[in-house]
């Protein structure tokens, strides 16, 4: 402290330069930048703001005329929600598959993404470029084959079934994510445990994990959101007993028309989980979105 | 940095390959199955051989009309869709708060959207969208502006539109933001020295460091929109009539609407392979950037 008040007022201005360069940068556009940003925000939250206005009405308010704010707020929609088994139960089922899919894809990955990281061996530019080609292909395709798969095999209506179909997306993801992670990792690491002497996998859990542990957040976050959010193929493997939330929504519609206010309920307790999980990997999310690449 | 030459390696690799094996190949050589056969219903199937590829890849029949015309639909979505999505993200990127606890609020609210299912997604602008109970669509008709997305198609687009882009602007943002994050600060103040204006920081230091994170945008979100499936399947269910039915509505139609499976199966195909043509291109400008910045660094 006492350095840089002796050395005065030259010494200050290196020190003050990547501020002075940020404002000459963004100087005259700080505004600007604030307009954007709060307008493109105002157009993110509007609609769940709606959805969110819906769930506290009643179906009489909703549908008499448009009113901006829940003139009487009621909870009769989400209590319904938790008190009635076939609509937990929902939530229950998309969280076991979602949970069972995150811990296989990040398990059946990390040995894979170490080796793509570390070695080069016959075909695996081919085997890379073939995994990515699934993480693209489209569920529609698949729908009617698993369809047929997981019945032969009894898995049909298990949490199982759905958590194996993610899968295909998903460990191709998880695989390209903490393969970009464990590449910021010097090769030194391996070789100084080695010597050290460390066998592979004490080296591996001990060492290696703790050292890409961002980056096994990050995939378990991307595996999560992706399967937590894809319908077609949860709905197609389910009937009864393992039905996602998300299909459970349908229900609403009956023969008395749309139950609007409880259909808003149910897809606001939707956005809850995805909302929790941002929270804690906040800190990781602009890092991890670049998948570990920039 | 060079890899070791080690096959050993497979066995790291083998579970990842026999899991992706198995819900990847197997299904695939089923609908390969399909795509040579013909039915008469009762599980009975017969050999049809190319019969189906050919009708496809004809635009004068019934299915290879109404093939293109759903395979247009779709490239015209991811055009317009990229267009939009590339330079809002961008845009948005540059005018995320530098420090502070804004930061973290503008990017837990930016990912919301990500992590809602996308039925939900297609609810909520389902909702949003309508002209007697939804804000935007009462609003809109209050202006003047007839506006009903079941009624009009290109209603119905500018709404997959809007909703596409509220859906996945924050994709492309947040990686750009990543990008954008990862340049010293004394690239900046060289260029204060240089008297570089505002462009030309954005062309010559900002976009190059952006170039690698905006490929990965670019592929995901050409792709996903690509095959768009839940949220257009919950707004207009592929319509009015069939203007907004794109290639993974036409197909889940084909196969499990009219159970086609010959049919469906042989678009099935055609479809996985366009997407490999793409992903392929994708993957080797992909490459070749890594390479050139590998030989820059060292």
């Amino acid at each position: 402290m006492t350095g840089t008040i002796a050395v005065g007022p030259t010494d200050v201005k290196p020190a003050a330069a990547p501020l002075a360069a940020n404002r000459a940068l963004s100087g005259p556009r700080v505004s600007g930048r604030v307009v954007v940003m709060t307008l493109y925000l105002l157009f993110l939250m509007l609609p769940i703001y709606w959805l969110l206005n819906m769930s506290l009405k009643t179906n009489m308010e909703i549908t008499s005329g448009l009113t901006l704010w829940p003139r009487e707020i009621t909870f009769d929609n989400y209590v319904k929600i938790f008190t009635d088994s076939s609509w937990y139960s929902g939530y229950i089922n998309s969280l076991t598959y979602v949970i069972i899919n995150t811990v296989l894809s990040i398990s059946f990955a990390l040995p894979a993404a170490y080796a793509f990281s570390r070695y080069r061996f016959l075909g695996d530019k081919h085997l890379f470029f073939w995994l990515l080609t699934n993480r693209m292909a489209p569920a529609a395709v698949f729908a009617l084959p698993f369809f047929n798969l997981y019945s032969a095999i009894g898995l049909f209506d298990t949490p199982w079934a759905v958590a194996l179909a993610h899968c295909l997306f998903n460990v191709p993801l998880a695989v390209w994510i903490l393969e970009g992670f464990m590449s910021g990792v010097p090769r030194e690491i391996d070789e100084t445990a080695a010597i050290d002497g460390y066998s592979f996998p004490r080296f591996f859990v001990k060492i290696f994990m703790p050292l890409i542990a961002s980056g096994i957040g990050v995939a378990a976050f991307f595996c999560f959101m992706f399967s937590w959010v894809e319908l077609l193929l949860a709905r197609t493997l389910t009937s009864v007993n393992a039905k996602p939330i998300a299909a459970t929504m349908t229900r609403t519609i009956s023969a008395a028309g749309m139950d609007w206010g409880l259909l808003a309920a149910a897809g606001m307790l939707t956005i809850v989980p995805g909302a929790l999980v941002i929270w804690f990997v906040r800190n990781y999310i602009a890092k991890g979105f670049a998948l570990g690449r920039v | 940095m060079t890899k070791t030459v080690y096959n050993g390696a497979w066995f790291f690799v083998l579970p990842v390959f026999a899991i992706v094996a198995f819900s990847a190949v197997l299904p695939l050589m089923t609908v390969v199955n399909y795509s040579v056969q013909d039915t008469f219903g009762n599980n009975q199937f017969f050999w049809n051989g190319i019969g189906w590829f050919q009708e496809l890849l004809d635009p004068s029949t019934e299915l290879g009309g109404r093939f293109f015309e759903a395979l247009w639909r779709s490239l015209l979505f991811s055009a317009i869709i990229l267009m939009i999505e590339v330079p809002l993200g961008i845009a948005v990127a540059l005018a995320m708060p530098r420090e502070g606890w804004t930061v973290a609020l503008c990017l837990v609210l930016m990912a919301l959207p990500l992590l809602i299912p996308w039925n939900v997604v297609g609810t909520i602008w389902q909702v949003f969208a309508r002209s007697d109970i939804g804000l935007l669509g009462w609003t809109v008709n209050h202006l003047g502006i007839d506006y009903n997305y079941t009624n009009d198609s290109i209603d119905a687009w500018v709404t997959l539109i809007v909703m596409d882009v509220w859906h996945w602007t924050s994709l492309v943002a947040l990686l750009c933001y990543a990008g954008l994050k990862s340049i010293p600060d004394a690239y900046y103040q060289a260029a204060r020295i240089d008297g570089a204006s505002r462009w030309a920081v954005f062309r010559t230091i900002q976009l190059p460091k952006m170039r690698r994170v905006l490929l990965i945008a670019v592929l995901l979100r050409f792709m996903d929109s690509f095959m768009i499936y839940t949220e257009p399947f919950v707004i207009t269910g592929g319509g009015p009539g069939n203007a907004t039915t794109f290639l993974s509505i036409d197909l889940v139609k084909l196969a499990l609407g009219q159970f086609d499976l010959g049919k469906a199966a042989a678009m099935s195909l055609v479809y996985n392979l366009i997407i490999l043509a793409i992903c392929w291109v994708f993957y080797t400008v992909m490459t070749n950037v890594d390479a050139e910045r590998e030989r820059v660094e060292a």
